[in-house]
């Protein structure tokens, strides 16, 4: 999976829970929570939906990282090229 | 023969408008099928049927308002359903039936001529719908539905005039999903209603009550920590089961106030306040709170929450909450003061989960705190029973395992 798919894929993902938000003017480095309102069950959609598109498993644990866009996209490449050179 | 009428969708709602039938005469239905879709101030609300039977008649046209009771279809109860004539043709003759009177459709086949049962056991194979055969064709050959049409031929048999009206009057795109009926203006008169009607006529008095929900925070994480995302648990769905459980010790906070009077319930139907994306609020209600394992508790919270934000809440869970609870998650304020949704007596509210200086065990230590609030209603009861509700709560909140 490509760089731009997956960017393409979280854009499309966070789309569904904020249709009304233009990703483009949202700060990378933003608290996702805060720069587009989700609460926790937008957010564990979020994931759950992302979990199913990538096929990356996100352990709870992990949530911290993926507050910001430019966190969330670079979580999921690392985790992405981890389970390529295992 | 029984009538179906328009619900009452809450305390504040007199009227609603008739935007879409899922069933038509000859259906079969069974309690809690959602057979029409009704616009309210607080969106389009899916309508639940409680009488089962077959629907012998559509009494209200599309897009017309009428009062709550108001009879919107007949429905001929099991014991009195018709049965099929024994020589009935097969009904592969889709020829409109002629007569004007109420018109009959076949059933699914193959009916023996004195079925003690019906299909209520398949209600989606429904009975075939009475359309001409050019309309059939033209439906067919531009993928209409034809249950989405009503007909104006003889016997409310679909015309092909009235598919090309309906592919005349749908855009394409939109044909599957149904619109979002959410007018803010609307919600908000709603809400403005309900909660003036609260503030005249309920005498509140409020308790807050401080609770370490680090218990439930780690438990929580050692659960989750084996699941994948579909099955992972929120804090508030500990919280809304621990409010549940409690009711059954509290039963005064779980009920109605209704012509001077307490109606407690026995079903604990926990109304859950979910905040719409840009503005406005519902509380519909998740059924059976107590009685669901927090996984089913959790899933059916996933599933109101969406649908409530896509519009779809159905009739049963705008009528029914016994009590509501309303969290502000992870973002927002510490505290939350409630205002009771009549005719209930009781809200209770979760701030957001702080971290703050704590005593355990005769030491300080940072631990996981949220503030719950009751708004209780004096009519019913005191201050000193609201007081031992929420230390119920707070106690149940305590040992997670066994929520």
């Amino acid at each position: 999976m490509s760089e731009t798919k997956l960017q393409r894929i979280v854009q499309e993902e966070l789309n569904n829970i904020a249709p009304e938000v233009d990703l483009a003017t949202v700060d990378p480095a933003a608290d996702l929570r805060e720069a587009i309102d989700i609460d926790s069950m937008d957010f564990l959609n979020l994931v759950t939906a992302l979990h199913h598109r990538t096929g990356i498993e996100i352990p709870e644990i992990d949530y911290p990282k993926l507050i910001t866009l430019s966190g969330m996209v670079a979580y999921l490449e690392a985790r992405l090229k981890s389970a390529k050179t295992l | 023969m029984a009538e179906f009428s328009m619900p009452s969708l809450g305390a504040d709602m007199e009227a609603g408008t008739l935007v879409e039938w899922l069933v038509k005469p000859g259906d079969w239905v069974k309690r809690g099928d959602i057979v029409a879709v009704v616009e309210t101030q607080k969106g389009a609300i899916e309508i639940e049927v409680y009488q089962p039977g077959q629907i012998e008649k559509l009494l209200v046209d599309l897009h017309s308002t009428v009062p709550v009771g108001t009879a919107l279809a007949l429905i001929r109860t099991e014991g009195e359903a018709k049965v099929p004539a024994a020589a009935a043709p097969p009904p592969a003759a889709p020829t409109p039936p002629t007569a004007p009177a109420p018109f009959t459709v076949a059933m699914p086949p193959p009916a023996p001529p004195v079925a003690p049962t019906h299909p209520l056991a398949a209600p989606g194979v429904a009975a075939r719908i009475a359309a001409s055969p050019a309309a059939r064709r033209l439906a067919e050959q531009r993928g209409v539905d034809l249950s989405a049409i009503s007909g104006s031929g003889p016997g409310g048999a679909i015309t092909s005039t009235d598919v090309e009206r309906h592919l005349a009057a749908t855009p394409a795109p939109a044909e599957k999903k149904r619109a979002l009926w959410l007018d803010p203006a609307a919600m908000r008169a709603a809400i403005a209603a309900a909660m003036a009607r609260s503030k005249r006529e309920i005498p509140h008095y409020y308790l807050e009550h401080q609770i370490d929900v680090t218990p439930c925070e780690r438990w929580l994480a050692d659960k989750n920590a084996m699941l994948p995302p579909d099955d992972r648990l929120l804090i508030g769905a500990l919280a809304l089961k621990a409010v549940a459980l409690a009711l059954r010790r509290f039963p005064a906070f779980n009920g109605f106030y209704r012509d001077n009077k307490f109606e407690p319930s026995k079903a604990v139907h926990v109304g859950v306040a979910i905040a719409i994306r840009g503005g406005g609020l519902a509380a519909p209600a998740l059924h059976e709170t107590d009685q669901l394992p927090l996984d089913d508790l959790m899933s059916g919270l996933r599933d109101l929450v969406q649908r409530t934000r896509a519009g779809r809440i159905r009739s049963s869970e705008m009528s029914d909450p016994t009590i509501t609870v309303s969290s502000l998650g992870e973002r927002g304020v510490e505290v939350l003061y409630g205002i009771i949704y009549p005719p209930q007596v009781a809200i209770v509210g979760f701030g957001k989960v702080v971290t703050r200086p704590w005593v355990v065990d005769g030491a300080i230590g940072p631990r996981s705190v949220v503030t719950m609030t009751l708004a209780g209603d004096h009519r019913v009861t005191d201050g000193h029973a609201g007081a031992l509700f929420l230390a119920e709560i707070g106690k149940l909140l305590q040992e997670p395992e066994k929520l």
